[in-house]
């Protein structure tokens, strides 16, 4: 794998490394077609470029894959070759493991970075690019991203601000379809807020504010609806959360009005969400029963804790991603000792009736009973001396040591002299 | 027969119970998934017991106090399961699973011979009586459960502690409304036991309502159940309130059940009870 991301190349860089959605198609069998390389795949997101291929040279496909960065964006090599990494084997295997859970994420955890990876795959899948290789280990990294997301909490906690109000309003309405939402005064804050709310399925907005031309306008970019600033008792009568963030010094709403209101409201719960400095919204609010205020300080400390607890569940997700990277590493080992073992045999094999022929050839005289008992003999001394070397080879695949073994096995055989 | 399989049910509850109480506790997904299969399981072969146990004795075996607690177990997992379907709510089995666990185990402690059949209780009335009156509680048992969830996440969720444990329960609404809907269900199973069982008193001991304990407790408990739904359907009362009330009425459930067995003198006393 040659690859940058945000953590070794700026923007400006990478930008121009990377490679357009809609011609990826192109760019995947443009690689494939290196003469150097077996399978071919490239993931191009906004924070990173990554070429992952399977070749039989390391170092030959490795310098073709950063010829083919270089040519296809039209870029001199030395202006970006130090903000490459390259990583192979195991290194390799664990890297993609972690790039699917999104452990190497800007932001840990975000969900987006596995659509991307399932992307590239399809495209590469479709035009073929990809073999038994990247295949395999593809679908083990998308299997290790659905196990971290099943087994830690990594992913299910808000981090942003704006997002923390979805997820309070989630803790107390059980469907947020049938609810409403309330803004009161306007706010790039306040608006995101709403937006995200809308997002996860609340229906109607009432906007709010004490200039009706911006309630009106602000109602309409969320196809909802605008309330005179004087109707706003009327206004929390209906709504089952509310955002609030005018400029006003004073409060905005009180206690008493609150608690005249939820009475109204035969106790249906309300979320407060007071984003506004100063303070629109009387605290002392918050000590009504099924009244909920929050304010910007609060979603603040969710947020971090949030955050905390992302970088915890982070811990067991990277224990998990260890543990499968070694159960691929020894199935790739194993595909290695299989052949390997097979070759010896064959070969071993072979000298054994060579030798045995010319011993009998020249032993013309002995009668079948003595030939058979030759070639019994012959046979047992082979199945003898070999039995050693694989049941170690079979043992061995298992962990680091095997491919030391194989290779030992392979030169004292002379295995790959065919 | 019935007592090998009792002892069967006992352990994958207890089984059950602990993998609820793990997907409580470490968030670990599949624990939860465990814990429900377990429990299933538990249930299927404590139906099994049950008929075995009915089979056996010739009457249905709700007459001394170990059978009665098997029964209400089997009744408050039975629902448990039935509510699942529903709603997700999962994390209800690590409060549910307990309870039952804690019931069976009582009545695991207890003699668990068939005793024989008071001639007073020889009549069909006895299943539908009973039944009925567990079937109520066992409903009541679970807005128990859901209310003190609801209690631990509406205090998380008040003092702005939303992270960790708060993420695993429910939402308030979701939990209000299966404290709603224990109580319109519950509620006619509670008053028609409570019929049923005046309408047998009438031919068994001549009176429709003589003032006995128990009969007395599950009046107080009705009244109970009673106003918590006016309150309800009337002025609103959702929430915090109704997860008290759920709490407190699962008490006098409780005592009216057990409590008025073990400490007061009455007509429905009809086997020893403490073994």
């Amino acid at each position: 794998m040659v690859g940058l991301n945000h953590r070794t190349a700026q923007i400006e860089i990478r930008e121009k490394i990377a490679f357009p959605e809609e011609d990826l198609d192109r760019y995947m069998k443009a690689l494939y077609n290196l003469p150097n390389l077996t399978e071919g795949l490239i993931l191009s997101t906004c924070n990173r470029v990554e070429i992952y291929a399977a070749t039989r040279d390391p170092e030959k496909g490795v310098e073709e894959i950063k010829g083919f960065l270089a040519q296809q964006h039209c870029l001199p090599l030395p202006e970006f070759e130090d903000t490459l990494y390259i990583l192979q084997g195991e290194e390799l295997v664990k890297h993609i493991f972690r790039v699917a859970s999104s452990l190497d994420s800007m932001v840990v955890g975000e969900p987006q970075i596995l659509g991307q990876i399932k992307g590239a795959y399809r495209v590469a899948h479709a035009t073929r690019t990809i073999g038994t290789l990247l295949n395999k280990l593809l679908h083990k990294a998308f299997s290790v991203a659905k196990r971290v997301r099943t087994e830690t909490s990594i992913g299910n906690r808000a981090v942003s601000v704006s997002f923390v109000a979805v997820e309070l309003a989630k803790k107390i309405f059980a469907h947020l379809e049938d609810r409403e939402v309330l803004i009161i005064g306007a706010g790039e804050m306040c608006e995101l807020a709403a937006h995200h709310l809308v997002r996860a399925g609340v229906k109607r907005v009432l906007v709010t504010n004490r200039t009706w031309e911006r309630a009106m306008e602000l109602a309409e970019r969320f196809h909802g609806e605008a309330i005179p600033f004087s109707e706003l008792s009327n206004a929390l009568l209906r709504a089952d959360i509310v955002i609030s963030s005018t400029g006003s010094p004073d409060f905005v709403v009180t206690r008493k009005e609150v608690f005249k209101i939820i009475r109204k409201r035969k106790h249906s719960p309300l979320f407060i969400i007071d984003i506004a400095v100063p303070r629109d919204i009387d605290p002392q609010v918050h000590t009504i029963d099924n009244v909920y205020l929050y304010d910007i300080d609060d979603l603040q400390d969710v947020a971090e804790a949030n955050i905390k607890d992302r970088q915890h569940e982070a811990r067991r997700a990277e224990e998990i991603v260890a543990t499968e990277v070694e159960k691929f590493c020894n199935w790739y080992q194993s595909l290695e000792v299989i052949p390997t073992i097979v070759s010896l045999q064959e070969k071993v094999e072979e000298m054994r009736e060579k030798e045995l022929d010319k011993t009998l050839s020249a032993l013309p005289e002995l009668s079948d009973k003595e030939r058979r008992a030759m070639e019994v003999l012959s046979e047992a001394i082979v199945k003898k001396i070999l039995h050693g070397p694989i049941t170690l080879l079979k043992r061995t695949s298992r962990n680091s040591e095997g491919e030391s073994y194989v290779d030992a096995v392979k030169k004292l055989f002379k295995l790959d002299e065919e | 027969m019935n007592v090998h399989l009792f002892q069967v049910t006992l352990i994958l509850y207890l089984c059950g119970t602990i993998a609820y109480l793990t997907y409580l506790i470490f968030t670990h997904e599949r624990a939860a998934w465990v814990g429900r299969y377990l429990l299933g399981l538990g249930f299927v072969s404590h139906c099994l017991t049950f008929i075995l146990r009915y089979i056996e004795a010739g009457h249905t075996p709700v007459v001394n106090l170990h059978e009665s607690l098997s029964f209400f177990a089997w009744m408050v997992v039975g629902f448990f399961l039935l509510l699942r379907y529903q709603h997700k709510v999962e994390v209800l089995g690590a409060f549910v699973s307990p309870l039952a666990l804690l019931l069976i185990i009582w009545a695991a402690t207890l003699p668990k011979a068939i005793p024989a059949l008071p001639p007073a209780l020889k009549s069909w009335w006895l299943p539908i009586h009973v039944t009925f009156a567990f079937l109520g509680d066992a409903i009541f048992a679970l807005a128990f459960c859901a209310g003190v969830i609801y209690l631990i996440q509406e205090s998380l969720v008040k003092s702005k502690r939303v992270g960790g444990l708060s993420g695993r329960l429910p939402s308030l609404e979701v939990l209000d409304e299966i404290n709603y809907r224990a109580l319109t269900i519950g509620f006619p199973l509670l008053t028609i036991g409570i019929v049923t069982g005046a309408v047998w008193a009438e031919y068994a001991w001549g009176s429709y309502w003589s003032w006995d304990p128990k009969e007395t407790w599950s009046l107080i408990t009705w009244l109970l159940y009673a106003a918590l739904l006016h309150q309800r359907l009337r002025v609103g009362w959702r929430g915090k309130k109704a997860a008290i009330m759920a709490i407190v009425g699962f008490g006098a459930v409780l005592f009216t059940f057990l409590g008025v067995n073990l400490l007061l003198e009455g007509l429905h006393t009809y086997t020893q009870w403490s073994g």
